[in-house]
């Protein structure tokens, strides 16, 4: 262990290690990209990716980042952006979740969705683009529809769980299984220009108060469909409210939650009943 | 009575963004709704004077009712 701290020590500039030296290191101590990056951290030495984070992210935060796990429930619209943004932070590990294939029809707004992906699983997707920008970053595919049968063993040692689905059935589901395992759940939904975001810590029930008594299994979205902007502002801020929720910093949203109408250009923050 | 409805997002197409609006005394968020032309299923969250409310509340004058629509996309 020693020899490799060592050799990570002497290559790294500055406090700095490259991604060369990173790779390097894996492949002559035997050792997977994710092991030598927490070696590096754990030595306050920062992979050189993350360089232009530091003023936001201290190296010391960055090995908490790196210490936990996510997991997406969702890899469309909302998953996608959310996926892209986690790989790229340096989550250690992600549990990816979707059991559709990309279709024609994803290709205005998924960001894993291409055409040479189109009939791929999506979660393979999001396997492929972690692995291109972060191969670090362990990422654990499940290819099936997310329920509060098989969500225990999904979710089981997660930190916080991102809602990206896109039926409101699935994501009370996804707010029911997190209370019982005391994870926080990031959520965010969309239709048209419009969105929403909040955060259920464990006890809040928020999920149950924003769509609690609803029979409804979709919103407005089956009639306003989503353009490529609504998702990617709203996964960034559910990102943004994952980051602080594992940093233990900033504000997150509590007790409330954020109505974005991007056609009118408001932002509504709704305070919920305690729950 | 008179209650101030505010519409949130693509409830305001072809409607308004707040408008006091006189009614009879005792009527619902549901009544209101229907009489937009608001179609229930698409109601989310309701506020009455900033208090989680159902479609089944009641409206006192001088209320303000908030109605947003139900967005559950991903």
């Amino acid at each position: 262990m020693q020899k490799i701290i060592s050799f990570l020590q002497d290559r790294s500039v500055d406090g700095l290690l490259s991604y060369a030296d990173q790779a390097e290191a894996a492949k002559c101590f035997d050792r997977s990209l994710s092991e030598i990056e927490e070696l590096a951290l754990t030595n306050k030495i920062l992979p050189a990716r993350y360089q232009r984070n530091q003023n936001s992210i201290s190296t010391q935060q960055q090995l908490t980042l790196f210490s936990s796990t996510v997991a997406v429930i969702g890899c469309g619209g909302l998953g996608g952006y959310i996926i892209e943004e986690l790989a790229r932070l340096g989550i250690g590990r992600l549990i990816v979740v979707d059991p559709d294939i990309f279709e024609e029809h994803n290709l205005n707004r998924q960001i894993l969705c291409t055409l040479d992906q189109l009939a791929d699983k999506k979660v393979a997707g999001a396997v492929q683009r972690v692995t291109e920008i972060n191969p670090a970053v362990q990422v654990h595919p499940v290819a099936k529809e997310f329920n509060s049968r098989n969500g225990m063993e999904i979710l089981n040692g997660v930190t916080v769980a991102a809602d990206a689905l896109d039926t409101i059935p699935a994501r009370m589901q996804l707010a029911e299984t997190c209370e019982k395992l005391d994870i926080p759940l990031v959520h965010g939904a969309i239709a048209g220009w419009y969105g929403t975001v909040a955060n259920q810590f464990p006890g809040d029930r928020t999920l149950q108060q924003m769509y609690g008594g609803e029979e409804a299994e979709k919103g407005i979205e089956t009639r306003l469909g989503n353009p490529s902007f609504t998702p990617a502002l709203i996964a960034s801020i559910e990102v943004a409210e994952i980051v602080k929720i594992l940093l233990g910093t900033g504000v997150p949203l509590r007790n409330s939650y954020l109505h974005i109408d991007l056609y009118h250009l408001e932002v509504n923050e709704i305070p919920m009943n305690k729950g | 009575m008179r209650v101030l409805v505010k519409l949130f997002a693509n409830f305001r197409a072809e409607r308004f963004k707040e408008e006091f609006r006189e009614y009879p005394s005792a009527i619902t968020v549901g009544e209101i709704v229907s009489e937009l032309g608001i179609p229930a299923p698409e109601v989310g969250i309701i506020f009455i004077n900033g208090r989680n409310a159902l479609l089944k509340s009641s409206l006192a004058d001088g209320d303000t009712l908030s109605i947003f629509p139900l967005v559950g996309g991903g």
